[in-house]
């Protein structure tokens, strides 16, 4: 066999690498490796792709942005800035716009995928949670993502605020004013973040550290670890028939993910790109440095602060109190600690909750339809409700302005809205979930509706119904629907009450929570009372010799619907 | 992989379905254009080398962008810059990007392929053995027969940060002396100055309905002291001052001939109160909507905060310039725990 040098001088590569690693095991374990194929799985990898760009963006800026609060004149191109006194930080960030070939470029790449990353990671999470992704064996991860999610919120904070511009300053000045509310220790911890009075000169250069040092290593280590386990778990997968618990239905990672993957990040990069040529994000040079005296209306922070914002605008400013002396801002303290505080301690405990609940201990490889998870479902739809109610409250400004309406009116009605969306948002997808359940029950017994009707000769109307195939037939039956667990009694057979009973009660009450309200699934009689139903009406038609009128449906649409209803019952 | 100790897969594999309805295993492969019309796969290699060549399009219209278009010293010639550069670089990216994917779905096999899992846990054995060779190295050390090492290590782990948390914590915050922003700038006779011109305000030049964003005299680069900081003390000090008809006036203590001087720091969280409604004497903050009263002692009327803003009290001096009597009443800005203390 003869061989090419190419191929001579990759064997003698591999062969180096090899005798010096053994790598060769881990070629032969991983380049086949099977991952299962479904577009929401790449919401993941956007996050990732996202994170690439910003490592890659924000090296660049790092060769010219200054982190210091020292005052400069300014003296660059930027004309209407002349003479302004501003920070170092504020005027690197001007001549990055205006002197750094591509520097400009590289601020808005940094931005929009700071935008992108925290978009993915939330959209991510809603495809694992809907699709209970979380469940055993991957509680874990769920708590590294998670864990990822608030180091983006941390990495986007602590970025926003670096170029000192008027817009980042107020932020700065906001969350001074939220730290300040911390019962006994605000005052102090102000003090440890500015390292001093607001604003000092500390705050920026101490936030660069966190920014690019502190925060994304976290981030990088925590990928890691969160790729590590997809890995060692391998992927969950949607259901469906050939795909089981025990098995991993895909293609493998070389070549074809490779491909996809890897081509897929070309196109978030590109992506990202695209947008930072044509759409203007952060114009810093409109806004001037930080100053403590202007402000400027309908400034809104990056999306994912949006819901703290909103959440600080909502509040009524009357729970503020003086207790013996001491200030409890409460009107500070529930919007901006405890609000964000319940939404992330539900989404982290969530898995642990849910289990809990179900008392299940096996593995789940096989993804949930989110149908099949009815309060799971709506309890996730509810909880982006109230989000989203935070999140437009934290624009209310430019809804009042841009619908002309007052904007006290709109802050009462999302003060309602907050308590009042969230509880109907659970309601009706729940209903709807149980909706979707009954309907794939009916599908499963009956089969589709053809649109042919047919009159026997005895002058009963028929709508043929056509049964499901095999592979749609076990979609729709193979899911478990957990009943609520069972709690041993208060007392034993002496009456003696007995330990833990309290605790039962209270998981049991959380289990009825979860799982009292259940369709029913299909049971073995049922579907063989419905088959033999299927057959007798296939015999019919097959003993008229199909010779009956067939009615075109949509002439008869209403008559059917009767005609099926007493047959079939 | 398995061996006969290792948790077998089909373990993992639970059905739900009812009795008589069994897994039909993976639906059929529906094969592609490609795979059966060779004209189609040969399209789809060209798409493919074509959407690399738009890459190497790209890479060369980055390279000529950045010498074509300097980013300059108007908005317009940074955003032209900032544009061929980015569109050049998008479609480098996206080039290979699209190629590489239209590659995978389109040419590469696309037969799925099944793997087995195992169950996460190790097995009874394997478990064992881990205990065990804990158990030995627990006794190699001797731990257990010797509890002085165990407190010991014990007492000088828990005793370590606090000697490399105690330099961090004690200079973090300066000189820690949370007293300081209780106080501003502001004292008896300290004229209002005009921000950003820095021109004193001659009571009489103030016409009803006006609004003057002021600092105190003495908050100038050139004439502060060594020990005061620009920023620090602005971001107290600064004021917001209109004249209303003094018949508007609720309480005229403290004004001067309808002219009224308020903190402009909000008391929620400290951004700056900067839009004034002449009609309604409503002073809204921009980042949370508080709104205040002027005419009432900018009390609150809607929103997040609760207390009115701190008032600065205001005279004339002997040639007619406004003036403060005295610094703000209570602290400026946010609450904090101790505010009335």
């Amino acid at each position: 066999m003869t061989t090419t040098r190419l191929e001579r001088a990759s064997a003698g590569t591999a062969d180096f690498l090899d005798q010096r690693t053994g790598i060769g095991v881990a070629v032969k374990n991983f380049a086949r490796k099977i991952f299962p194929d479904h577009w929401s799985f790449l919401l993941g990898e956007i996050a990732l792709f996202s994170f690439v760009v910003l490592l890659g963006s924000g090296i660049f800026l790092t060769m010219f942005f200054v982190p210091s609060m020292t005052e400069v004149h300014y003296e660059g191109p930027w004309a209407p800035m002349h003479g302004v006194e501003m920070s170092e930080a504020f005027a690197s960030t001007l001549r990055l716009s205006f002197e750094v070939r591509g520097g400009l470029l590289m601020r808005q790449i940094h931005h929009w995928a700071a935008l992108l990353f925290m978009a993915a990671i939330v959209v991510h999470m809603l495809r694992v949670f809907f699709t209970g992704a979380f469940r055993k064996p991957r509680e874990l991860n769920w708590v590294v993502g998670f864990t990822l999610l608030i180091l983006g919120l941390a990495a986007g904070f602590t970025g926003y605020s670096l170029p000192d511009d008027v817009l980042s300053g107020n932020g700065l000045r906001i969350t001074d004013g939220v730290v300040k509310a911390i019962p006994i220790i605000g005052s102090y911890m102000s003090y440890f973040v500015f390292g001093g009075e607001f604003p000092g000169t500390d705050i920026i250069p101490r936030l660069f550290t966190l920014h690019i040092l502190v925060v994304p290593g976290l981030i990088l280590a925590l990928i890691g670890l969160h790729l590590f386990l997809v890995v060692l778990h391998k992927h969950t997968q949607f259901p469906g028939s050939g795909r089981t618990d025990g098995n991993v239905v895909g293609f493998p990672l070389f070549p074809v993910y490779t491909a996809k993957a890897g081509g897929f990040a070309f196109i978030v990069f590109g992506l990202i790109t695209l947008m930072a040529a044509t759409i203007q994000i952060n114009p810093v040079w409109n806004y001037g440095p930080y100053d403590p005296s202007p402000v400027s209306a309908g400034a809104q922070p990056d999306w994912y602060m949006l819901f703290l914002e909103g959440s600080l605008r909502l509040m009524p400013g009357q729970t503020e109190y003086v207790i013996g002396g001491y200030t409890l801002s409460l009107n500070v303290l529930i919007p901006a600690v405890v609000i964000p505080g319940l939404l992330f301690t539900v989404l982290g405990a969530w898995p642990f909750l849910e289990a809990y609940a179900t008392g299940e201990k096996r593995e789940h490889h096989v993804l949930d339809r989110p149908r099949n998870a009815p309060t799971r479902t709506a309890a996730g739809v509810a909880i982006v409700t109230g989000f989203f109610i935070l999140v437009l409250a934290g624009a209310n400004d430019l809804i009042a302005t841009h619908f002309e309406m007052s904007l006290n009116d709109i802050t009462w009605a999302f003060r309602v809205l907050f308590f009042v969306a969230p509880v109907f948002a659970f309601w009706i997808t729940k209903r709807i979930c149980l909706g979707l359940q009954r309907r794939d029950r009916d599908l499963v017994l009956h089969g589709h509706e053809s649109a042919t009707i047919v009159r026997l000769a005895h002058g009963e109307y028929i709508e043929v119904h056509k049964p499901l195939d095999e592979h749609e037939l076990w979609l729709r039956v193979n899911y478990s629907s957990p009943r609520p667990i069972e709690i041993e009694p208060a007392e034993d057979s002496r009456g003696v009450r007995r330990k833990g009973y309290r605790a039962d009660r209270i998981r049991r009450r959380l289990s009825e929570f979860f799982y009292a309200d259940r369709i029913e699934p299909v049971s073995a009689e049922e579907l063989a009372a419905a088959r033999a139903h299927q057959a007798e009406h296939h015999a019919l038609l097959e003993g008229e010799g199909r010779h009956s009128a067939a009615i075109p449906a949509e002439e008869s649409t209403s008559t059917t619907v009767d005609v099926e209803a007493t047959s079939d019952r | 992989m398995s061996t006969n100790d290792t948790p077998r897969h089909d373990e993992l594999v639970v059905t739900h379905a009812p009795e008589g309805v069994v897994d039909p295993g993976l639906p059929p492969h529906q094969p592609r254009l490609g795979d059966t019309d060779p004209k189609a796969s040969k399209r789809s290699e060209r798409i493919v080398a074509a959407l690399f060549g738009l890459s190497v399009l790209g890479s060369i219209g980055v390279v000529v962008a950045y010498f074509a278009f300097p980013p300059g010293e108007s908005v317009s010639s940074i955003q032209q810059s900032n544009m061929f550069l980015g569109l050049g670089l998008a479609f480098c990216f996206a080039g290979i990007g699209f190629g590489a994917v239209h590659w995978a779905k389109s040419i590469m096999n696309d037969h799925e392929k099944v793997e087995e899992r195992h169950p996460q846990r190790s097995s009874d054995e394997d478990r064992a053995a881990a205990v065990e060779v804990l158990k030995e190295g627990a006794a190699d050390s001797g731990i257990a027969r010797r509890s002085a090492l165990k407190g010991g290590l014990i007492t000088a782990l828990a005793l370590l940060p606090l000697p490399v948390a105690l330099p961090l914590i004690g200079n973090v915050g300066a000189d820690w002396d949370v007293s300081k922003f209780r106080h501003t700038m502001w004292r008896r006779g300290t004229r209002l100055m005009t921000d950003p011109t820095y021109r004193p305000i001659r009571a009489a030049d103030v016409t009803i309905g006006s609004v003057v964003h002021v600092i105190p005299e003495g908050l100038h680069h050139d004439e502060l002291e060594s020990d005061q900081s620009f920023m620090d003390e602005k971001a107290k000090a600064v004021v917001l001052l209109v004249r209303l008809d003094e018949r508007d006036l609720k309480h005229t203590e403290g004004s001067y001939h309808g002219i009224v001087a308020f903190s402009k720091i909000c008391t929620h969280v400290g951004c700056p109160v900067a839009l004034y409604e002449q009609q309604t004497h409503h002073l809204l903050c921009p980042c949370h909507q508080s709104t205040f009263d002027v005419a009432d002692g900018a009390k609150v009327v809607f929103g997040p905060a609760k207390r009115a803003l701190p008032q600065l009290p205001i005279t004339v001096d002997d040639e007619g310039y406004l003036i403060a009597t005295d610094d703000f009443s209570e602290p400026i800005g946010p609450s904090f725990w101790e505010r009335v203390k």
